[in-house]
């Protein structure tokens, strides 16, 4: 056994057993007191449905998929946040739209499905971190439920639909809530003019 | 026996055949709300008003609940042990009175007792309740599996070590009041809240709680049922209703046992300004009844309230707390008791008498506890180091 070995094994010596211990009344006194404190404290219970906890605002719940000024699916199809999950539960399919729309105006890409399976998911948030375009991001929404595992098989109309019942309210993911969004989502996609970020209005960190 | 004298015995054994259940399933519900008031929390609160419900909605879901029965078990033992174990218990409150009993009371008038009159009623009692083990053990051996015999003959080795104190503990009682029935000894503490037992004979008082918790297998003393060594102790493979008579019959047995402590110790129904009832229903018996019941739930939640407090036991220290503890004091309490009954002296001398046996044990115990630990081994490592070996 070398010196240092010698110098942190620690000898553990039992408690001593004096007068006090061995008559045990001290102890069960002590101890009754302990729970009888406790029986008068303030309760720690939350009172689940009907009082809701106060999460914040990062939390990770329920996908959405955000839509842009005009109301389109922001994605773009580029399949980064299907690459970056952990969890593989992101399929993407992606399509071009048809160049004479007017609605797909400025847009050469985006996703004919995507699909989201919400009970492979952890929901780890990778997703959100990898999309250059803000257009997926998770809610505040914790309370999920199906009747069948593909209803919990959240579908681009479905992911949209959180979006239009959770945007602008005071739940709103925190990175939309500051308005700062990653860089690529404020290129002006009509003009496609690829601009540099002003200084100070990229994404905080 | 006429009808006439028969209808009191009949009213007596339907309202306990009635009450003790219920409470034995209110009890859960209790348990569940201590429990919760001792960690902060709420407990049962959504099935009706204060969650009063929840005990009822249990019951329903047990029953509706599948019953296991293990291939390799014994199947008539392991059908019947838990209604033996329940049985026993509740035979045991045939000679526990819930209400004021007065000794001189005639036949034929209601009495709050299934069975006046017994003069070896405490000894019935003790015989009969120890017979609950038979519920415990039959069981375990049955279930032909290995946790439920270990559970079980711990249960028996607990059994039969407990009952010897919880019996020498009242014997000094008895030996004052001069009776073996209930009513009895209740009378002989009637004459005011010094007169009860718990103020001449602490000692005896601490010894019998202390070995009827440990007849109950509540915690600290659950060994039979320890989760984290047997699974789930006697009872590890039974289910549904069988698995329910099982704690029925524990909870009766709570019922009885705090009962006891408040009749044998407490003065029984007895509190000073309550007149003592003469005869049959009226009010004052049934404010005496109330006293009684009041002194029983204090008892019923202290046992609760160590259920959450205390640690469970060792076995060995289990065993040790019997036979080296509570039996030797006991024998020098009752030693004192008939030593100062045959001098004529005052009771009162049992007091410091007992007083100073608790100290003298307590002394004992640790002094022992130092011999033990004393000549201090050389732990092998520190022994070769120290002559330079390793
Ligand atoms: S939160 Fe994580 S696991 Fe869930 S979809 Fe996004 S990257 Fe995949
Ligand atoms: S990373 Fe963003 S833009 Fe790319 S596919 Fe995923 S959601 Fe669409």
């Amino acid at each position: 056994m070398t010196d240092k070995k010698r110098k942190t094994i620690k000898w553990a010596e039992e408690p001593k057993i004096g007068f006090a211990e061995a008559i045990y009344l001290p102890a069960i006194v002590e101890g009754l007191k302990t729970t009888l404190r406790h029986a008068f404290e303030p309760r720690k219970t939350k009172q689940y449905p009907e009082e809701k906890p106060d999460l914040p605002l990062n939390y990770r719940g329920l996908h959405r998929l955000n839509r842009d000024d005009e109301g389109r699916v922001k994605c773009v199809a580029c399949y980064l946040c299907q690459t970056a999950c952990p969890a593989n539960c992101i399929t993407i399919v992606a399509a071009q739209p048809p160049s004479d729309d007017p609605h797909w105006a400025g847009r050469d890409k985006f996703p004919a499905s995507f699909e989201i399976d919400e009970l492979r998911c952890i929901y780890c948030g990778m997703c959100e971190e990898a999309c250059p375009v803000d257009a997926i991001e998770l809610t505040s929404i914790y309370d999920l439920t199906g009747m069948s595992r593909d209803e919990m098989i959240f579908d681009k109309e479905k992911l949209l639909s959180v979006f239009d019942k959770t945007v602008g309210g005071d739940k709103d993911p925190i990175r939309t809530h500051h308005g700062a969004l990653g860089p690529a989502s404020e290129i002006d996609l009509r003009t496609a003019q690829v601009a540099p970020p002003p200084p100070g209005h990229g994404r905080p960190g | 026996m006429s009808m006439a004298d028969l209808w009191p015995l009949l009213t007596a054994i339907a309202i306990v055949m009635m009450i003790v259940p219920t409470i034995g399933l209110y009890m859960t519900f209790v348990e569940r709300k201590v429990a919760a008031l001792v960690q902060d929390r709420l407990g049962p609160n959504r099935v009706g008003p204060l969650g009063l419900f929840q005990a009822i909605a249990d019951a329903i879901k047990i029953m509706l609940k599948e019953q296991v029965t293990p291939a390799q078990a014994q199947k008539v033992l392991f059908m019947t042990a838990p209604g033996i174990g329940l049985v026993a218990s509740l035979m045991a409150i045939a000679v526990v009175p819930f209400g004021p009993v007065p000794t001189d009371q005639p036949a034929g008038v209601f009495r709050f007792m299934i069975a006046p009159g017994v003069d070896i009623g405490l000894l019935f009692l003790l015989a009969v309740s120890s017979l609950s083990a038979y519920g415990i053990i039959l069981g375990g051996w049955a279930s032909n599996n290995k946790y439920s015999m270990y559970g079980a003959i711990r249960s028996c080795a607990q059994f039969i070590s407990y009952e010897v104190p919880l019996g020498l503990s009242i014997l000094g009682i008895v030996a004052y009041s001069g009776t073996l029935s209930i009513e009895g000894i209740v009378a002989s503490q009637s004459a005011g809240i010094l007169h009860w037992n718990i103020w001449w004979q602490p000692l005896a008082a601490i010894i019998f709680f202390t070995s009827a918790l440990a007849e109950t297998n509540r915690l600290p003393f659950d060994l039979p049922e320890c989760e984290q060594e047997l699974v789930g102790g006697f009872h590890t493979e039974y289910s549904g209703i069988k698995f329910v008579l099982f704690f029925l019959a524990e909870y009766t047995h709570v019922v009885t046992v705090s009962f006891l402590v408040a009749l044998l110790f407490l003065g029984g129904w007895h509190f000073p300004g309550v007149p003592s009832p003469a005869v049959g229903l009226t009010g004052s018996a049934i404010l005496s009844m109330l006293i009684l019941v009041i002194k029983v739930m204090m008892v019923v939640f202290f046992i609760l309230m160590l259920r959450w407090t205390l640690p469970r036991f060792r076995f060995d220290q289990l065993m040790g707390l019997a036979w080296k503890g509570l039996i030797p004091l006991a024998m020098a309490n009752l030693l004192g008791v008939v030593i100062v009954l045959s001098l004529g002296g005052s009771r009162w001398i049992m007091l410091p008498v007992s007083i100073a046996l608790f100290v003298a044990g307590g002394y004992a115990s640790a002094l022992s506890f130092e011999r033990a630990g004393r000549p201090v081994p050389p732990r092998p490592s520190t022994h070769l180091i120290k002559q330079g070996v390793a």
